[in-house]
């Protein structure tokens, strides 16, 4: 099989969650406690105006009914409107999702430069203090509140050693100008506008956000590559390529690596979901006008229409994710391509 | 090493004696392996005893205020000082231990009956009910688990109840597809058949033959999956889900706390976000441990 059938079979194996995805949220919003028609209408309503709202929300109609008129909308592009903002909440999500992907992405990055080559280092020097540091790292790092870990950095970098910036936002106004808008990465944006001193501001409000997101990310992977590092280590294939005296650099990249790279690249699936999770409590220490924080606002203040459209988009995005992992494993190991 | 049992006089038919001894020497071999595992011991003794006890042995009361004693810095009168409205800090860490650990246990608690419950019918009987539960386990999974929680406390409402409902959910996965995988190998096993000959029926053969045999496993599942459930029980009341002030509680409390950073009052975030690190510290060890004990193959 090639490479675009399999990515076009793994994209309609993922269509059932994506349907389980939308049924889970229509029902958290619809078949639980709680009536919306009375929040919707305040606190003065009366009985009439009650009814009024229902009708007007169409909650009167059985919930096949509403579900289908939900699907519907949906379809059309159209979550509703944010009760907060009064804007639509697709709006509101596009323009905010940019500054959550820039963060997470950064975060990833992070993660995996420091992790991939923790793991290496502890697995080819097993029982070295290398592999020692690597474990307790490891142990120590999952641990870790992401948003404690995050108010200490804010807390040593920002108060005591005022190196970072003031912990509000992606980029202090007063000093800076959003770069022209292209991917609505600030960091790429900038570069390719060439204003190198944006990029600067952009990547040091980054800084903090990203290490404390990306801690929580580390402990999982640098654990996987050293367990898988170390399999492949002490496998046949590794003792034949060392008894035909390949070098060292040989057998560790191009031998145990290759072998060792499919169950990190799996591990991924699940740091997605950890990472995305984890971004709402970030941003909402660091003020990153993001899809997280708005979801926290929207929580607060009972605005479920926004809650909602923001699990749904988070879903997806975990849905798509894994997919790209998905592709990630048969590029690293072709055998996966074989299970199809 | 201390002297060993005599062996050979226990061999034939293993007294119950003996047998405790041969786990306690686990034990003592997990411990002396890992003696990082002996000082999660004594952590998680102190947890419990600050669980139990906390409101007793508190030097406060954690919800008298003091505005006379706002925002001290930590003293011998205050060890971790007090908070803006001058509430003692360590007493309000000491008390909130029963309630994170309290949600915490009661979310696993949960997850890991229900779960169980589900997977084991669901590896034993196969067909239809093992594709719908399998289908259903998948869609938990579609969500980044966090988000799913935060969702479903937001739907049921504002309460610490349905922080544990919320907690219990996005963990089933874990428990239910592990029950099944373990159930289904074991399903046509021969002392399952020889049950089955036996003429006990499902629900018996369930519980009394195959699910006891994988208890030990689940068991370390549990322990390693608490430390990940205090943490999604604090970040939810860390956004302001569940548990309202005054309560203490650790999440809410670093919540609290992190508004004097920039003021440089650390010990009102530090002390109970430190708490809340050594409780999942503690538990994530311990897992670690009991799975050496119980399940050693699977250490990585």
């Amino acid at each position: 099989m090639n490479l675009a059938r399999i990515a076009a079979k793994r994209l309609l194996g993922a269509i059932p969650s994506l349907m389980g995805v939308v049924v889970v949220t229509f029902l958290l919003s619809h078949a639980l406690p709680g009536d919306p028609a009375v929040l919707f209408a305040g606190p003065a309503a009366n009985a009439d105006s009650v009814a009024q709202v229902r009708a007007h929300l169409g909650l009167d109609r059985s919930l096949l009914a509403q579900f289908l008129s939900y699907v519907g909308d949906m379809a059309h592009g159209n979550l509703g409107q944010s009760l907060t903002t009064g804007q639509p909440v697709l709006a509101d999500l596009v323009q905010r999702l940019p500054a959550s992907l820039e963060l997470t992405a950064a975060a990833i990055l992070f993660a995996v430069a420091v992790a991939v080559p923790l793991g290496v280092l502890a697995a080819t020097r097993e029982g070295s203090l290398a592999d020692h540091l690597c474990r307790s790292t490891v142990t120590v790092a999952a641990a870790f509140p992401t948003f404690f870990v995050a108010l200490l950095l804010v807390y040593v970098f920002y108060y005591l050693l005022r190196i970072a910036p003031e912990p509000l936002g992606r980029l202090n106004d007063v000093y800076f100008e959003a770069p022209p808008a292209l991917t609505g990465f600030y960091l790429i944006d900038a570069a390719v506008a060439g204003e190198w001193t944006t990029f600067r501001g952009a990547l040091s409000q980054m800084a903090l956000p990203a290490v404390s997101l990306g801690l929580f990310a580390l402990a999982p992977i640098a654990r996987i590559t050293r367990a898988s590092l170390l399999t492949a280590l002490g496998s046949d294939f590794v003792r034949t390529a060392r008894a035909c005296g390949l070098t060292r650099r040989k057998v560790l990249v191009t031998y145990a690596m290759r072998n060792a790279a499919l169950p990190v690249v799996n591990v991924l699936g699940m740091v997605f979901s950890f990472v995305l999770g984890a971004n709402v409590l970030i941003e909402d220490v660091f003020g990153w006008p993001g899809v997280g924080a708005y979801a926290v606002k929207a929580v607060i203040q009972s605005d479920y229409v926004a809650v909602q459209g923001f699990i749904l988009m988070m879903a997806t995005l975990y849905i798509l994710l894994n997919l790209l992992v998905d592709l990630l494993s048969i590029a690293a190991d072709p055998r996966v391509r074989m299970e199809g | 090493m201390a002297p060993i049992a005599p062996l050979s006089a226990a061999r034939p038919l293993a007294p119950p004696a003996a047998r405790s001894f041969a786990s306690l020497r686990a034990v003592r071999y997990a411990l002396a392996e890992n003696r990082l595992t002996l000082v999660a011991g004594v952590l998680f003794c102190l947890l419990l005893l600050c669980a139990v006890l906390g409101g007793v042995a508190a030097p406060y009361n954690p919800l008298a205020t003091d505005t006379t004693a706002r925002l001290q810095p930590p003293t011998t009168a205050h060890l971790f000082g007090t908070d803006a409205l001058g509430r003692d800090i360590l007493s309000r860490v000491m008390v909130a231990a029963r309630l994170d650990l309290g949600m915490a246990v009661s979310a696993v608690a949960i997850s890991f009956v229900i779960g169980t419950a589900l997977g084991a019918m669901a590896g034993y009987t196969g067909g239809v009910v093992d594709a719908v539960f399998g289908r259903v386990m998948d869609t938990i999974m579609a969500f980044p688990l966090f988000v799913l929680a935060m969702g479903i406390v937001a739907a049921l409402g504002n309460s610490v109840l349905n922080i544990i409902l919320a907690t219990a959910v996005i963990n089933l996965p874990f428990y239910g597809r592990f029950a099944r995988a373990e159930v289904n190998v074991r399903r046509d096993l021969a002392y399952v058949e020889a049950a089955r000959m036996g003429g006990n029926g499902a629900v018996r053969i369930l519980s009394g033959h195959i699910v006891r045999n994988i208890l030990p496993t689940m068991a370390v599942q549990a322990s390693l999956n608490m430390g990940w459930a205090i943490l999604n029980a604090a970040g939810l009341s860390f956004i302001g889900l569940g548990v309202r002030p005054p309560t203490p509680e650790w999440g809410i409390m670093v919540s609290e706390g992190a508004s004097y950073i920039i003021s440089g009052e650390w010990w009102t975030f530090v002390f109970p976000g430190a708490a809340l690190m050594l409780a999942v510290f503690c538990f994530n060890l311990l897992g670690d441990g009991l799975r050496d004990v119980l399940d050693p193959r699977r250490r990585t």
